[in-house]
């Protein structure tokens, strides 16, 4: 439906045609960014409705309570691509966890999964490649954070926490904070959790329209054979790069995936692709640089440390997959 | 009265501070509202979603941006 809308608005309306590089590229833009509007929009409330109802304390009280022989790991990493938390709440979830007295490698589960998987990303991959490949996405994001929260876990990395963090940690108790929250109907909400995923999809909306633009120039202009030639799958240097490039972007996570779109059309292998997304969002100097009142630098460079190479090994083995 | 908006900075905090001010200016409640920005301080309330409003010592709203209907309702009015 959303095709047929741009075909007529771009071929009937405006009087390009599908056959010239113009006509594609603005077919594309507007395409694209009704259909990733939509869809951004739509996670975006759905998320909402989870994080307003999600009760993140009984998660931590049970993480705290039971005895999960290694499965720890997986539910921390699967929470954490389930509720969406905004940024800034990483740190305080963090010392939370930490001064519940759940292990660290748990804790660390939950904060590499969080950003990977969020309404963002998750609804720009939806809209430029498919349910297929954004539920590999989503699933490689889980078994990411519970690869690398478990392997962080194991190092005993404790002491390169920051010394009123260690001290928290010494003190853990289970006290959880207490109030009685007024209860309010789903409907009663509802306008507010809508009127927040406009607010989302406002705030990014500049660089859908400038990654989708880019996106849709290269789609019309940029020959097929370019990228393929200087970035196929038996480069094997191109993931690594593709990794490393990605991590400046962190602003800019949902501009970037319609230029992908365009990439991977002409060539580029989706292992590369994903790897790039993964460390757009997921490797991020905003974040940190909040970790900083939490860690000392030594543990946030393991930290990110073995986050780039988890992501480079996901990058290698789609690449050998899909 | 005291009302405290716990935050580490992020946008959804910033319009959480901005829509309880509005709320207490509007309504001239005797209020002071104040924004708290250090995560050590933050965390002595306990809670680990952000952003959260804290009125008289007691955690009202924690991980939720309120609309100005739901502010006027913990304040009573």
């Amino acid at each position: 439906m959303i095709q047929k809308f741009a075909d007529w608005l771009v071929y009937n309306i405006m009087n390009l045609s599908p056959e010239t590089p113009i006509g594609i590229s603005v077919n594309f833009f507007f395409y694209d960014t009704i259909k990733i509007l939509i869809l951004l929009f739509l996670i975006s409330s759905l998320m909402g409705i989870i994080n307003a109802y999600f009760p993140i304390e009984k998660l931590r009280n049970f993480l705290i309570n039971h005895k999960l022989y290694g499965l720890q790991y997986l539910l921390a990493s699967l929470f954490g691509a389930i509720t969406p938390f905004c940024s800034c709440s990483s740190v305080p979830l963090f010392i939370g966890f930490v001064k519940g007295g759940i292990p660290l490698g748990v804790t660390f589960s939950f904060l590499i999964t969080s950003p990977l998987v969020n309404e963002v990303a998750v609804a720009m991959f939806l809209g430029s490649f498919g349910w297929k490949i954004t539920l590999i996405y989503v699933l490689s994001g889980i078994i990411l954070g519970t690869v690398g929260g478990f392997v962080l876990g194991k190092m005993g990395l404790s002491r390169y926490l920051s010394e009123w963090v260690k001290q928290i940690q010494v003190d853990s108790e289970q006290q959880t904070a207490e109030w009685e929250e007024n209860k309010i109907g789903f409907f009663k909400r509802l306008p507010t959790i809508i009127k927040e995923s406009l607010k989302i999809v406002k705030g990014v909306l500049i660089y859908i329209i400038i990654g989708i633009a880019i996106g849709a120039a290269m789609h019309g202009y940029v020959p097929e054979q370019f990228f393929a030639e200087y970035l196929s799958a038996d480069k094997w240097w191109c993931v690594p790069l593709a990794v490393i490039l990605a991590v400046p972007m962190y602003a800019n996570a949902a501009g970037i995936v319609p230029v992908i779109e365009v990439f991977v059309a002409k060539g580029v292998p989706i292992g590369t692709a994903i790897a790039f997304m993964m460390a757009v969002v997921g490797l991020s100097l905003p974040e940190m640089t909040m970790l900083k009142k939490v860690m000392t630098w030594k543990l946030i460079g393991i930290f990110f440390g073995t986050i780039t190479i988890c992501i480079i090994l996901s990058g290698y083995l789609f690449n050998l997959i899909l | 009265m005291e009302i405290k908006v716990l935050g580490t900075g992020c946008s959804k905090c910033k319009a959480t501070y901005e829509t309880v001010n509005k709320v207490v200016k509007e309504n001239n409640i005797n209020a002071t509202v104040t924004k708290v920005e250090d995560i050590m301080e933050i965390m002595k309330y306990n809670v680990m979603n952000m952003p959260a409003i804290v009125i008289d010592g007691k955690v009202v709203i924690s991980g939720k941006t309120p609309g100005e209907k739901e502010i006027k309702n913990l304040l009573g009015i």
